[in-house]
């Protein structure tokens, strides 16, 4: 049989490298190029715009040029408190190099009075914004908390990780392929 | 599309469990053909098993070792229960590693031993297209075809069904083992051949491609190099001048 195929073998191998040829395309036709906004992986971070704890707005597509790093959390979450030191540890690390935390409240789900004296019990630096309507939350496909987005200097997601708390070993990993990644 | 099932205080990651469904299928299968051919069921779990058990801690290690520094200040943390901090690739190189030593160890023949895993393989390979299907990774290009869905915003090839299609075929075609011979390693590489194939022709409707220079998409490229390889080396290991089982009966001749 296999003697047999060698002839449709042959066939499939020129059908192959034809289809190859043809099926070309330049590298922004996939991921490659500029990614549509999605909450993933290879995707462009879907910008928002939010009030920041303490008042003013921050907005997302405003850093770009920056890694960003956004952590979704609620103060009543345990796995949230359990790794914010370790996010506020690697934002006083980076923030030379260039890495900007948001850390995005889930206030729908929280309350104001609550992200104060969490911000204030665990001494943290970074920007906290409030989602106070959920939309980030939506946009963002949130599922679990705490979630954290890895975000280039070009705004595309680098890396996902849904749950917590994250390690040491992987805010930082994560934080040192954003910057090793230049503009 | 559907990656998270929440359990109350439980979060399930579903392409993980398809994954790990097409491990299980996989290995029972694989078991059930080493029995058939005669060989060491034992040795031949064991080495699936510990080739997988290598796959994790290699792809671990292999991105520990790009962090060095900050694992060598943070150790416990390659324990960490994160899928983000691990390398494929290391992984699979170790994995397929420690499988040959530990075949070789158990004197395992080789032919034998890859047709015994070809069942497996092929019902592995359905396990990731459902995985695909549940996480929207390998998603298709933008289209307008009538069946085109609906995934990170746009109409796009339902590639993940295509492959997914492609895997139940490959599946299908060698559970009848056209070529016949059971452990002539020839059912393994029809396996690797039509998947290849597959690949080639379905790549084109992928919107994650990685594309090399002149546009060409690499996943294309290489399983061309595969197809022709695993071909080459079915026609070496099944050379035309033996005698043939009768096509279509190679599973229930033995």
């Amino acid at each position: 049989m296999i003697s047999r195929g060698s002839g449709l073998i042959t066939v499939v191998l020129a059908l192959g490298g034809v289809w190859t040829f043809l099926s070309r395309v330049p590298p922004a036709a996939t991921t490659g190029g500029a990614p549509p906004p999605s909450p993933r992986e290879g995707f462009s971070a879907p910008d928002f715009t939010l009030d920041l704890l303490g008042g003013g707005q921050l907005r997302l597509s405003d850093l770009r040029g920056k890694a960003v790093m956004v952590n979704l959390w609620a103060s009543w979450c345990p796995p949230c408190r359990a790794e914010m030191p370790t996010i506020e540890k690697a934002y006083e690390a980076f923030q030379a190099q260039g890495l900007v935390v948001l850390g995005v409240n889930t206030t729908f789900q929280d309350s104001e009075s609550d992200v104060a004296a969490f911000v204030e019990e665990f001494g943290l630096t970074f920007p906290i914004l409030l989602d106070r309507e959920g939309g980030v939350s939506r946009r963002y496909q949130m599922r679990g908390l705490p979630s954290t987005f890895f975000i280039d200097r070009k705004g595309v997601i680098r890396a996902v990780v849904i749950g917590g708390p994250m390690s040491e070993a992987v805010i930082q990993s994560k934080v040192e392929e954003l910057l090793g990644q230049g503009g | 599309m559907f990656p998270f099932l929440r359990l109350g205080p439980i979060l399930l990651q579903l392409p993980g469990l398809a994954l790990l469904a097409g491990v299980w299928v996989g290995s029972s299968l694989a078991d059930q053909e080493a029995a058939r051919l005669k060989l060491k069921r034992a040795a031949v779990s064991n080495l699936i098993f510990y080739a997988l058990l290598a796959g994790i801690v290699g792809a671990r290690l292999g991105y520990a070792v790009r962090y060095l520094s900050t694992y060598l200040a943070n150790p416990l943390d390659l324990l960490a229960l994160t899928p983000a901090t691990l390398s494929p690739g290391a992984g699979m190189v170790t994995g397929v590693a420690v499988a040959v030593l530990f075949g070789r160890r158990k004197r395992l023949p080789l032919r034998p031993t890859l047709d015994a895993l070809a069942p497996g393989l092929a019902a592995f390979l359905v396990g990731n297209g459902m995985a695909n299907i549940l996480s929207g990774d390998a998603f298709g290009s933008p289209t307008s075809v009538p069946w085109a869905i609906y995934l990170w915003d746009e109409s796009r090839h339902p590639s993940q069904m295509y492959g997914t299609l492609a895997a139940l075929l490959v599946f299908a075609i060698e559970w009848k083992q056209p070529l016949g011979r059971p452990g002539a390693g020839v059912n393994f590489l029809l396996v690797v051949a039509l998947s290849a194939a597959a690949r080639v022709f379905l790549e084109a409707f992928r919107g994650d491609s990685l594309i090399w220079p002149g546009g060409f998409r690499a996943a294309q490229v290489v399983g061309l190099v595969v197809l022709a390889a695993s071909w080459r080396l079915m026609q070496a290991w099944n050379p035309p001048g033996l005698p043939r089982p009768r096509s279509g009966q190679g599973r229930q001749q033995a």
